[in-house]
């Protein structure tokens, strides 16, 4: 009981910083068609970002000032970068976060080196919030899930609620119709940039100092962040959401189960020896595998149901 | 088929095979061989990659699943024969891998080839992930971290070629390349290659008029997996182990580079891009520690202003070398070239001076740059870099307009004309 | 009769001028191939640093064979096995006959295959090569060669050194193996069965998890189920992040076990894991800064003052090795040609650090003391140096002989 528990928590905690990323990619790739490799980047970027204003003015204002910085980019990025090759189809968009992504990696080797940088947890979160039975919860991670419930929260009372919320999600439907109601659709393309990557800035700055802030992070959980939006399914913030809390369970729990093929022919009476070559293949464990498994879900989800969870259209 | 086989054809293949002969006599230290042999396997592995960006318009991320599995098949094949379990002459041995990637071409292409667009890419690059990671897990086939390793020579002398020293692999290397790169533009000629252009280009329309657009991406998918298969096995034999890293991420990251570099748009883009993606990653690293971000730079650039690669730029020029203005362009280009190259030099100036400031012992930071000494430890150096970078950003602002101005008068004149 | 003579006395001359300007100007170039640009620059960084200043001592001396001195040449090797064998060849044409490698088992291993083909090929351009960190066991096993030589202690070696030390300690009861999912960390928990069941049959392993190389990034369900299991000691391979998170995440959850690491005190760890590991990591090594002894303390120093960055630390303490034992074998051998250096340096016994060590002749490994050793803070006795000035150090718990550590081996090398 105490480790279903611990496992329910640690999985729902990853779970939300997992859609803290994507959600600001799938609203991305709904609106521009574009998904965005260097989105992960942003992420690492809030991190590195908040490690260097928090040396200077502390955490707590760096948690505010590392997402807009991010945001800014964000804002460069799109109106410097991606508009000028918009003209030249999604392939070269994509490939042009492809090398963005390459690019973002090499800066942050140059200016903060390619050793991980000591981003700590503020002192005021280092403390136990709870114990569930013998396991500590940590403040810290109390404190991730908050944010992600507030982030949640915000984004989905400002795209229901706000005048601009209301653009933005005619936008995404129907980009000519609102650009003859006299609005101006590039700038919501920019602001919807920015704010996406403002969102993955924020979850870099929170995730940062939970797990390490180095050059490879952002690497280490891009494919994820694909994976999390495109089996919700495209532009679904619902499909994201749902899809980082199934991804996160799937993750976390699978660790715990250290069964292979070997013991499910064993119980049907069917022993493999060790010399079949075989052997290896069904002795790997669901724990060992559980890494690769969001992969093999996303090419099953995109086999049968292309558009994903809760998405609406394929691309 | 006449038609395919032309007069001017025939000359140019046969020039090539010369330069690929002729070559080595150029070239002649064993590394410059080496990177020779190289080139010639990533050529066969962009021009394979190409076959579905290009030709069919699916971006896969995973095009080094198949160059990787041929390499391990190849590696093992020969291996086998080593042990005296069967024979087969080495020579052939690519084929191999090539089967191996066709297999594996035909089995997760079934799968990825349902979809297109974006969630072909995302299939395809789920597949790469799963099949990286499998390969560090399963020891057995892929040798773990210490990879497969063999031995070329296992054929013996046959006909005096042993594959021993490095020549006798170019030319080996050089051979299958030649076939590979005819095989793959004859595909072009065929009906297939031409469906996959309308595929890529309208599938709807495709099915209109009966061919089923999955079954020809499915078609070529299966045949880019057995060139990439080709060149895997030659990868295997020329560097005699076969690592995961061959089928990882990275290298299906790489290969995307190349292509594109080169230009999808044409049969024989992604060649240059090989080329130049191999000599800078080769040479590049020798002289700097950045070479990353100027590769990554690079690559940007050529996306944001000449997306169709550098094959484009090249048959841009095309009318105007036709009608004989080319000379025209040369004070243009050369005013920007001059600029240009103030300007880069400023700015890998300053970019080796970050780099040397951050990565290197405290007591002498100093380092020569093109037999400049610079000092990134002292103030005046970054002044001087910034004001070379400065000025050379304005020159080149400036010359881009004359040779945008020179590029104007020829393209109306030829429009008069009615040339273009 | 005269004439004769004076024509003589001039060959002489002119043969003793050149024989002069040869050992005064030739130097003795070392290859240094190891991953200078990607992510795993850092750590190529910092070994290069520890050869310069290695052959700088050894330069220092008065060099070699009187006067020849050692130059180190870096070569990126993008940490990539294929690029690795691409840059010797490299190396190889530019005349450089002993290439130094470390950072990775899958480019030793193809080192080690391309330098025996290679010299199996062309014997009059033999290459040595001098490994200071590979440490997967087949180097010196069924994938030995003759041309290559290991100066750290392989997987099974530090597995015997550390059970040997765990079978002292009474308090540990239930064991769980975390370990990366690829050779490597597979060699470190096969090897820790075995160990353990023969050294302390009482204890019991409660279990044995393997995880993707690098692809994790919480690693509190793993700590759950360390928990669950009731372990009271961890052992594992994981080096750079999968040990500092793994360590994080025990820390966040109130895990209260021992770690047996091998790479607790590598580049970087030590700062991401923070006070996290203090009194509960540990470490088997060939050496620590803290080690009994005043020539580990000097070598220490020196290399601080060389190189005075944080990021910069004496890790790699069998690079010096690996040029001592270079030296030694040259002035053995009494000629820098390669193959002769391999021979004279087979079965070389000379005093260290730690004391007297032995290069075996059968597989050409080190044979050399282990130290196991526990993060703590420093105390400016026993733990004098701390790590990237964390504030953390090393103290040694127990040191394990040299003789203790010997493995059989199933090494059949051939000798030129």
């Amino acid at each position: 009981m105490e480790f279903f528990l611990v496992t329910l928590l640690n999985s729902l905690s990853y779970g939300l910083l997992l859609f803290m990323l994507s959600s600001g990619l799938t609203l991305i790739f709904s609106m521009m068609g574009v998904l965005n490799f260097a989105h992960a980047s942003f992420y690492m970027l809030g991190a590195y970002f908040a490690y260097q204003t928090g040396l200077a003015v502390g955490f707590w204002p760096a948690l505010f000032l590392s997402p807009l910085l991010v945001g800014a980019l964000g804002a460069l990025t799109e109106r410097y970068g991606l508009r000028t090759v918009h003209k030249f189809g999604h392939v070269a968009e994509l490939l042009f976060t492809f090398g963005l992504a390459y690019v973002i990696e090499e800066i942050v080797h140059l200016i903060w080196g390619r050793a991980p940088v000591d981003y700590r947890i503020p002192a005021e979160l280092d403390f136990t919030l709870f114990t569930l039975y013998t396991t500590q919860y940590p403040a810290y991670r109390g404190f991730m899930m908050l944010v992600s419930v507030g982030m949640l929260a915000a984004l989905y009372l400002g795209l229901t609620r706000t005048r601009i919320g209301l653009v933005i999600q005619a936008s995404l439907t129907h980009p000519d119709m609102v650009e003859a109601l006299g609005h101006n659709v590039p700038r919501v393309f920019m602001l919807v940039f920015a704010g996406g990557a403002a969102l993955a800035g924020l979850a870099g700055v929170i995730g940062g100092n939970a797990f390490i802030t180095e050059p490879g992070m952002a690497v280490a959980v891009g494919s994820i962040v694909f994976v999390v939006v495109v089996f919700g399914g495209m532009g679904s913030l619902t499909g994201a959401f749902i899809a980082s809390l199934i991804i996160g369970a799937l993750q976390t729990f699978s660790v715990a189960l250290d069964y292979s093929m070997l013991d499910l022919l064993a119980k049907f009476g069917v022993n493999v020896s060790k010399d079949s070559s075989l052997h290896g293949l069904w002795s790997i464990t669901i724990s060992q595998t559980a890494p690769v498994m969001p992969y093999l879900l996303m090419v099953l989800m995109l086999i049968v149901r292309p558009r994903g969870l809760m998405g609406t259209r394929e691309s | 088929m006449s038609t395919i086989i032309t007069k001017g054809r025939i000359i140019f293949w046969a020039a090539a095979v010369l330069f690929f002969a002729l070559l080595p006599f150029v070239f002649t230290q064993s590394f410059a061989l080496s990177m020779l042999s190289q080139m010639g396997i990533a050529i066969i592995f962009a021009l394979s990659y190409n076959m579905l960006l290009g030709q069919t318009g699916l971006l896969s991320f995973g095009h080094a699943v198949y160059f990787g599995l041929g390499a391990f098949f190849c590696a093992h094949a020969l291996n086998l024969v080593g042990a005296g379990k069967f024979w087969f002459p080495v020579t052939f041995m690519p084929l191999v891998g090539g089967l191996a990637g066709m297999f594996f071409g035909l089995v997760l292409g079934f799968v990825t080839t349902r979809r297109a667009g974006t969630p072909f890419a995302m299939i395809s690059l789920g597949i790469a992930e799963m099949v990286a990671a499998s390969a560090l897990m399963f020891t057995g086939f892929f040798g773990g971290e210490g990879g497969i390793a063999t031995d070329r020579t296992v054929g013996g002398r046959l006909m005096g070629i042993s594959y021993g020293p490095q020549i006798q692999v170019y030319y080996l290397i050089a051979g299958w390349c030649l076939v590979c790169i005819i095989g793959m533009f004859a595909i072009t000629q065929t009906p297939l290659g031409r469906m996959a252009n309308a595929v890529r280009d309208n599938p709807e329309r495709a099915r209109f008029v009966g061919y089923n657009p999955t079954r020809v991406r499915w078609l070529m998918m299966t045949l880019a997996g057995f060139f990439a298969g080709v060149g895997g096995g030659l990868a295997a034999i020329n560097y005699e182990i076969v690592t995961a890293e061959t089928l990882g991420v990275m290298a299906s990251g790489n290969v995307v580079l190349m292509a594109f570099i080169g230009g999808i748009g044409h049969f024989w883009g992604p060649i240059i891009g090989a080329v130049l993606v191999t000599l800078l990653q080769s040479a590049l690293s020798n002289y700097t520690q950045a070479w990353l971000l100027y590769f990554g730079l690079f690559f940007l650039v050529i996306i944001m202003f000449s997306p169709g690669g550098i094959a484009n730029l090249i048959t841009l020029h095309k009318p105007v070398r036709q009608a004989g203005r080319f000379k025209r362009l040369v004070p243009a280009y050369s005013l920007s070239g001059g600029a240009g190259l103030v300007m880069l030099l400023g700015f890998f100036g300053l970019i080796e001076m970050i780099y040397h400031f951050e990565t290197s012992e405290a007591a002498n930071k100093a380092f020569s740059f093109f037999g400049l000494i610079l000092d990134p430890s002292r103030a005046a150096y970054w002044v001087g870099t910034l004001v070379v970078l400065a000025a050379g950003i304005a020159m080149f602002y400036g010359a881009t307009r004359v040779v945008k101005r020179a590029w104007d008068d020829i393209t109306t004149e030829l429009q008069v004309k009615g040339m273009v | 009769m005269k004439r004769k003579h004076a024509l003589a006395l001039l060959l002489w001359m002119v043969l003793s001028s050149l024989v002069a300007t040869v050992t005064a100007q030739e130097t003795i170039k070392i290859a240094y191939i190891e991953g200078l640009s990607g992510p795993f620059a850092n750590v190529g960084e910092i070994g290069l640093r520890h050869y310069q200043i290695a052959a700088e001592a050894v330069n220092g001396r008065g060099g070699v064979l009187g006067g020849m001195k050692f130059e180190i040449v870096p070569f990126d090797s993008k940490t990539n096995p294929q690029e690795a064998l691409l840059v010797l060849r490299q190396a190889i044409d530019q005349g450089i006959r002993y290439i130094a490698q470390g950072n990775g088992s899958s480019v030793a291993l193809a080192l080690a295959d391309g330098v025996s083909k290679h010299n199996a090929r062309n014997p009059e351009k033999s290459v040595v090569f001098l490994n200071y960190a590979a440490v997967d066991p087949a180097l010196t096993n069924d994938k030995c060669t003759f041309w290559h030589f290991r100066f750290d202690a392989d997987v099974d070696m530090k597995m015997q050194a550390l059970t040997s030390y765990m079978a002292t300690q009474k308090a540990i009861k239930k064991v769980y193996l975390i370990n990366q999912d690829y050779s490597f960390g597979q060699g470190v928990a096969k090897s820790a069965r075995a160990m353990l069941a023969a050294k302390r049959p009482d204890a019991e392993i409660v279990g044995d998890d393997l995880h993707p190389l690098g692809k994790v990034k919480d690693f509190s369900p793993y700590v759950a189920k360390i928990k669950a299991a009731g372990a009271d000691s961890v052992i594992t391979g994981n080096w750079g992040n999968d040990l500092a998170l793994l360590v994080k995440a025990g820390k966040e959850a109130g895990l209260k076990v021992d770690y047996y690491t091998y790479y607790a005190g590598a580049a970087s760890v030590v700062t991401a894991i923070g006070e996290a590991g203090v009194g509960h990591v540990k470490q088997v090594t060939i050496w620590h800064a803290n080690i009994a002894g005043k020539e580990a303390a000097d070598h220490t120093v020196a290399f601080r003052a060389r190189f005075p960055d944080a990021k910069d630390d004496l890790y790699f303490a069998t690079v010096r090795t690996s040029i001592e034992a270079l030296a030694l074998g040259i002035e053995k051998a009494k000629t820098v040609d390669a193959a002769k250096v391999a021979l004279a340096m087979e079965d070389l016994k000379f005093m260290d650090d730690s004391g007297e060590v032995n290069l075996r002749a059968d597989n050409h490994q080190l044979i050399q003391p282990l130290y196991i050793s526990t993060l703590v803070r420093t105390n400016g006795k026993d733990v004098k140096f701390d790590i990237e000035k964390t504030g953390l150090g090393f103290r040694t718990d127990a040191r394990i002989e040299g003789k203790d550590t010997v493995m059989p081996t199933t090494c059949r090398m051939q000798r030129p």
